[in-house]
């Protein structure tokens, strides 16, 4: 067994690291979600450059084949440096369901640019009465001669804004929260009749309320097979979910340091606070839950390709339980260490403690997946 | 002993009710349930007419102008308001410096300063922590060094809530440099926001609401008559202060408020069991809150044992608060700053409780922090009742 990394992810992790420290120092990262677009082009060009785009896929999709260990790698520096590049929603996900669903006409079409940097996606499944279930959908997909209409809004939808593609997962079947009877389309962002409204998140991201209004497209428009994108889903956002982790263990190991280096400067009473036992012990406690947070999430993505279902689910849902758990213990504690400066806007610490708490919310909540975890375990 | 209500406590009730309905613009009560900032508008207003009617000070002795109420009519009083939504009474003026003013403050000072606290015509502002004195907080250095019948005070408080908000101060300054400890050379100053040397500068907190400042002093005159009490001598005044600020701070009553509206909000199996956790310990908070205030009725001052009610206190409001963002889900992420902090006709994107759910989730650690930390409540309990 070995659980080291090769030469290759070394180096890989070395750019990544470089990247988070010199680029998004947290004065700079400041500046960037002031923006409008709220991330660098000239950033996206750089990880382009340095072939991260292509990171997770085959070498026969345009790809370097680094596979989820890549993803992790990458993910958790970002998570460092609080990067605000949408990585996730169009290199993840989009470009995950591309590889997995694609025709080859749709993987040079959609996912040869994206990895050259030249396009964006965003993915549309969240509706106003979703909560965490991904069967429940209710945009509806009719088919209108050779190609379909799409009518319906879908919620919280992340680098809508930014995307050429926004791919959307439709009901063409079925009740409305049945997993059978969905089927992902890829739609032009400029479509007639689809309109947005745009908002920041808690954690200087961008995403977007999106109205379908008989949005008309084609029969190529659809991405795998009518009807069965649900299990295309599941994976993508499985595959999502680890990084996810990855990117929050990030998080927790850079708030774990500014606090560890608060507490050892910070005095009171004549003396730095790290001297009490109370704030050492809840120290050790901090640093205990990222270990475990990076366990999980290297497990999680060593399993998220097994050829069993059962076992990549149980996987991802394993380790966001995990990173809930510890990001909400990690943050919560780096704010309440910090005294009354750890309520401020001006630290890294709250941004830190935001961008975990939003993670917890994504794609499934703790609890969620604790669910998910147990009836899967049950099932067995 | 008796939990029930005798019918003239429940009249009492029905009395606070039908005021607040008649009194509380309706404006400002849609803000406590939909979760909006309120402005000083929303405060004073609302403090303006409970003066009025003489129940502002309710906690003061009739002999200062309190009303002269039981423990029961007080805990009907805070129950009843909140059940109605009104905002929290702010309690610089009518439960911190007031109390210290007619405790230890001459005839004239009393006269000077006290209507303006009963009637909420003076806005208040505490002027404690600094920089370097959070919970060490006798290491204060803002000094106020005699200059004939003034002092001229120099130095930085911080956290200072509603400065921007107000018309008085009450610091904590040091007179002696060189007292043997830290404690025995301050004092207790009423200033001026007006003053000339007088800054305040907004602190933008994480969920980028504004409320507290910090407020520098560059050779501030401020008469001596302002001093409460001796010189050096303020430090017991804190003491006084800070025990009264522990036993408020407990929040029960909105605590109660935000059980109900979770129960509102959510019904999956799961969350129902931990709001059901969280009512119990709210249940548990409020009766320990009536044992102590219960004891302080038949004649005893707060103790220590009050620390434990401001800690589980503010592990409560942090739980709802957390539970009030789990319920939203995943439209908890959209930040939209116009429904909480602006009067607008914007609707919420996703449920109507999304809005403030993540801001107030992020805004409530806080409470552990403030009034006093977690770890300095666990201190003085471990020290001060159980002598360790």
């Amino acid at each position: 067994m070995d659980l080291s990394l090769s030469d290759e992810q070394k180096q890989l992790q070395e750019s990544a690291e470089r990247f988070a420290r010199e680029k998004y120092t947290f004065e700079n990262r400041r500046k960037i979600a002031a923006t409008e677009r709220g991330w660098l082009p000239e950033n996206w060009a750089q990880f382009a450059e340095l072939g991260w785009l292509a990171i997770p896929f085959s070498e026969e999709d345009g790809g370097i084949g680094f596979g989820p260990i890549g993803t992790m790698i990458v993910m958790e520096q970002f998570g460092k440096g609080l990067v605000l590049e949408p990585f996730l929603p169009t290199v993840v996900l989009g470009g995950g369901m591309i590889a997995q669903a694609g025709t080859t006409a749709q993987k040079e079409a959609l996912l040869a640019p994206m990895i050259e940097g030249k396009k964006q996606f965003a993915f549309a499944w969240l509706e106003r009465q979703s909560r965490y279930n991904l069967a429940d959908v209710s945009l509806k997909a009719t088919k209108d001669g050779a190609g379909w209409s799409l009518s319906g809004q879908k919620g919280v939808v992340y680098n809508a804004a930014s995307a050429d593609q926004i791919i959307v997962l439709a009901r063409s079947a079925g009740g409305a929260r049945e997993d059978k009877g969905l089927t992902l389309f890829v739609v032009d962002a400029k479509a007639k009749g689809l309109s947005r409204r745009d908002y920041p998140t808690q954690d200087s991201l961008r995403a977007s309320e999106l109205v379908f209004d008989k949005v008309s497209v084609g029969a190529d428009a659809v991405l795998g097979t009518v009807d069965g994108a649900f299990s295309v889903v599941e994976d993508a956002v499985d595959r999502a979910i680890v990084a996810l982790c990855a990117e929050a263990t990030g998080c927790m190991d850079a708030i774990n340091a500014a606090t560890l280096e608060y507490i050892k400067t910070r005095k009171q009473f004549g003396v730095a606070i790290g001297k009490f036992q109370v704030l050492q012990h809840r120290m050790v406690d901090c640093f205990t839950n990222a270990q475990e947070a990076r366990s999980m999430t290297l497990m999680a993505s060593l399993k998220i390709e097994d050829k069993d279902a059962i076992v990549r689910r149980k996987a991802a849902s394993g380790a966001k339980v995990q990173i809930g758990k510890s990001g909400k213990f990690c943050g919560q504690s780096a704010v309440q260490m910090h005294g009354g400066m750890g309520v401020t806007d001006e630290l890294s610490v709250s941004h830190y403690f935001k961008r975990l708490t939003m993670i917890d919310l994504m794609f499934g909540n703790q609890q969620h997946h604790l669910t998910r975890y147990s009836n899967l375990s049950m099932a067995a | 002993m008796d939990l029930s209500l005798k019918p003239e406590h429940r009249e009492f009730a029905d009395e606070v009710r039908a005021f607040t309905r008649a009194n509380l613009s309706p404006a400002t009560r849609e803000k406590t349930f939909s979760g909006k900032h309120y402005d000083k508008d929303d405060h004073v207003l609302w403090q303006q007419a409970l003066g009025k009617k003489g129940w502002l000070p309710y906690t003061w002795p009739k002999k200062f102008g309190g009303p002269g109420w039981d423990v029961t009519q007080r805990f009907l009083f805070e129950n009843v308001l909140a059940e109605e939504g009104a905002p929290r009474i702010i309690p610089f003026g009518v439960k911190m410096v007031g109390p210290v003013i007619y405790t230890f403050a001459t005839d004239e000072q009393k006269e000077r300063f006290l209507p303006g606290i009963r009637a909420s015509t003076v806005s208040w502002c505490q002027g404690y922590s600094e920089p370097g004195a959070g919970s060490d907080l006798a290491n204060l250095r803002t000094k106020a060094e005699k200059d004939g019948d003034h002092y001229i005070v120099n130095g930085q408080k911080t956290w200072t809530s509603y400065a921007h908000w107000g018309d008085w101060i009450f610091c904590l300054v040091r007179t002696d440099p060189a007292a043997a400890k830290p404690q025995e050379g301050i004092s207790f100053l009423l200033i001026d926001m007006k003053t000339p040397g007088v800054t305040v500068r907004p602190i933008i907190m994480l969920d980028g609401s504004h409320s507290v400042n910090d407020v520098f002093f560059d050779n501030v005159k401020v008469p001596i008559a302002n001093r409460i009490g001796k010189e050096n001598e303020g430090w017991t005044c804190a003491k006084f202060l800070l025990a009264n600020e522990r036993l408020g701070i407990a929040e029960v009553p909105a605590s109660k408020r935000g059980v109900s509206m979770l129960r509102k909000i959510s019904d999956e199996p799961s969350m129902a069991e931990k709001i059901a956790d969280v009512d119990l310990q709210v249940q548990a908070l409020e009766m320990s809150e009536l044992r102590a205030l219960s004891t302080m009725a038949l004649g005893g001052a707060p103790g220590p044992e009050v620390s434990t009610l401001k800690v589980r206190g503010s592990e409560i409001q942090q739980r709802i608060a957390e539970l009030a963002m789990e319920a939203v889900g995943e439209y908890a992420a959209l930040y939209q700053p116009g429904m909480l902090f602006h009067d607008t006709n914007e609707t919420p994107v996703g449920p109507d409780h999304a809005p403030p759910a993540a801001p107030r989730y992020f805004n409530m650690r806080k409470t552990s922090i403030y009034g006093g930390s977690t770890e300095v409540q666990k201190n003085i309990v471990s020290k001060a009742i159980l002598g360790l």
